[in-house]
């Protein structure tokens, strides 16, 4: 491959931050790794996260994706490497620390209680309250209506804020996380493979939701391993794979097929290929692998999302 | 919903034409109770038909006196199901709770609300403990409590004979404070020629608070969500650890109440008693609506368990019945409810 990859240090060159006058990044990490006793799970990874940008974070099972935003998140604490929140550098000690850091992470499990109503799910951990002292209890009322609206603004359609959310679709389950990460004021959005279980329209209604989000100036954390996921929303891409950092590009330095070569691994499939080969009688498959190492814009349908 | 019923219906900001209108009725079914409650109807109108003295005032008094005893409990313990953890260690941490008042104010000769004041730290300490050892070690609540029902079953035994040198408790009646101490915890109001204890008031206000913190505060919120989801609790800032620690205590307060009534409804404790009370506790919440897996329930539905409880317990007397088939009767009661309640959390996942 041979696209640019992002320079830290000149990301925000022609930037300049309204209130400090000195380019910061939003979040951003620096050689960060972690390891669960002698397993290493990440090594050396460095990226930025803008107002208003979309980073995504591609990479296949195993290769770190999880790792690296339960650091953000607060759950772990990285063991190498710097993790800067406004410029300050930082180590969460609870995700609630996190939260009140900015940084709202919708898991790939939703952090939702199917059981619970929408409304409840909604302010679960940030409930509204009035009154004093013992007698404080929540504004029921308040928190019914702020759903409603907020998900209205989200585009979702809701019928009954009532509602147990596990009856909710997947889709618009993964909306009412987003709404709900927005509505906390948020800075920073990590979405977790928001798309993985997904259909084809749901996904699309996500990707929309993410767009959003990056227009009222959140900066997005899109965790995927689906390249035709990340490409159209993506401003930046890091590759993970094996705990490690493959890659970092801006969007204008890499194409689609560029990106799925790189996260199918070309290498790789030219090896099954021979392999194949070698057992024989598998004659139309191996073609079909070749053709995918020759013209790697056909890994989407075959290569790509299947890994999942 | 046909096209024409769509149409007339006038859409407003709060309510939506896809939503039919639920009467009050369609509401009363969504709600955690219900089984429980058909089944205290059921069970009532069956034995005032089998017993003219069931629906007597002074016999629903004396029912209402033995639910009381059992629904006390049953708050706390609703709340804990609720919140995803159950306790075996109920049924003798009462005992624990009335064995330290009585023993501590005969020991060292002092006022009994002294001793009742140290009950309180202790039984409420027995829960913290409890909940603190399940959130650092992270085995299940059934492992942590059963080992702590086994000691404090050795020690209710051990320490009295100790302190005391007998299996029950030396007789308080004559000391500082008693008088008192019973008219908070053992006495009876006159209502209409009816002596209804005062128990029963106490039960009822417990299950206004609980209903009240469970439905309309933080709190409430935070206890269905650890008990519903504990890692999705974790992750958008619940305090879990702190919650299901206040359950616990929660029912060692109510273990307290409850000690202190037993201890002034007479003078003396035996220290052998309240092995298997626990499971009755369980079992109103249970009937009341609560799922063992956590996450659903109310504490009034706990409240109708008891009631349930009481009923079958009085009920076969005043039928004339041998009271060896109350046992079964609750075990028959349990299978019913529990199905009942594992329909209506499917209903309620997958509509």
């Amino acid at each position: 491959m041979n696209a640019n990859q992002i320079d830290q240090q000149t990301l925000l060159q022609n930037e300049k931050d309204p209130l400090t006058h000195t380019p910061v990044h939003l979040l951003s990490l620096d050689g960060v790794g972690k390891h669960y006793g002698n397993i290493i799970a990440l090594s050396d990874v460095t990226m930025a996260v803008d107002n208003g940008r979309v980073t995504c974070v591609l990479g296949d099972n195993g290769a770190g994706k999880s790792t690296l935003i339960k650091i953000i998140a607060g759950l772990h604490q990285h063991d190498a490497g710097v993790l800067n929140i406004m410029g300050e550098e930082r180590k969460f000690s609870s995700p609630r620390d996190a939260l009140d850091a900015g940084i709202a992470t919708v898991y790939q499990d939703l952090a939702v209680v199917p059981l619970m109503p929408i409304w409840r799910n909604f302010f679960l951990g940030s409930e509204l309250t009035s009154g004093f002292g013992p007698f404080k209890s929540m504004d029921v009322e308040k928190m019914k209506a702020i759903t409603l609206k907020e998900l209205a603004e989200m585009g979702i359609d809701l019928r009954d804020v009532e509602q147990p959310i596990g009856q909710l679709s997947g889709g618009e389950r993964q909306c009412v996380a987003i709404a709900r990460a927005v509505y906390f004021g948020a800075k920073v959005l990590i979405l977790d493979e928001p798309t993985a279980a997904l259909g084809v329209k749901q996904s699309g209604v996500v990707l929309r939701y993410i767009l959003q989000a990056r227009d009222r100036g959140l900066g997005v954390i899109f965790i995927t391993h689906n390249p035709h996921h990340a490409f159209p929303v993506g401003d930046r891409f890091l590759l993970l794979k094996r705990g490690k950092s493959i890659g970092y590009y801006d969007k204008k330095d890499i194409t689609l097929d560029e990106l799925t070569a790189q996260m199918a691994g070309g290498a790789e499939l030219a090896e099954l290929a021979h392999e194949l080969e070698q057992l024989g009688g598998h004659g139309d498959i191996v073609k079909e692998v070749q053709a995918e190492v020759a013209g790697v814009s056909d890994t989407a349908q075959a290569g790509g999302p299947k890994h999942a | 919903m046909t096209m024409t019923q769509t149409k007339t219906t006038t859409k407003s900001a709060v309510s939506d034409e896809r939503v039919a209108r639920r009467s009050a009725f369609q509401k009363l079914l969504g709600r955690p109770e219900v089984g429980a409650l058909v089944g205290a109807i059921v069970l009532f109108i069956f034995f005032a038909l089998v017993s003219s003295t069931f629906t007597q005032p002074n016999a629903l008094a004396t029912i209402l006196y033995g639910s009381s005893t059992i629904g006390i409990m049953a708050v706390g313990v609703s709340l804990l199901m609720i919140g995803g953890e159950f306790d075996l260690s109920t049924g003798v941490a009462v005992i624990s709770s009335a064995l330290t008042a009585s023993m501590f104010s005969w020991y060292f000769s002092t006022n009994v609300w002294v001793g009742v004041g140290l009950a309180l730290v202790v039984s409420v300490g027995i829960g913290f403990i409890n909940g603190w050892i399940l959130m650092k070690t992270k085995l299940p609540s059934f492992i942590v409590t059963l080992a702590t029902f086994l000691m404090l079953t050795g020690l209710n035994l051990g320490l009295t004979r100790l302190i005391g040198g007998s299996v029950s408790s030396p007789s308080i009646s004559n000391m500082d404070g008693f008088d008192s101490a019973r008219a908070v915890f053992a006495s009876s109001v006159n209502i209409a020629g009816i002596e209804v204890k005062n128990t029963v008031f106490i039960w009822i206000a417990l299950v206004a608070v609980a209903t009240w913190v469970l439905m309309r505060t933080r709190v409430g919120n935070w206890i269905f969500a650890v008990g519903g989801d504990e890692n999705a609790a974790r992750a958008v800032g619940v305090p879990v650890k702190a919650t299901k620690i206040g359950l616990f205590m929660g029912v060692g307060f109510c273990g307290w109440v409850l000690g202190m009534h037993n201890l002034f409804a007479f003078d003396t404790v035996q220290s052998g008693e309240g092995v298997g009370n626990e499971f009755l506790y369980i079992i109103a919440a249970v009937i009341g609506g609560c799922l063992l897996t956590g996450g659903y329930g109310s504490a009034v539905g706990g409240a109708i368990g008891a009631f349930i409880f009481g009923m079958a317990n009085k009920g076969i007397v005043y039928a004339q019945w041998n009271p060896d088939w109350f046992k079964f009767f609750l075990g028959l009661m349990l299978l019913l409810a529990t199905i009942v309640n594992l329909i209506v959390k499917r209903r309620a996942e997958l509509k």
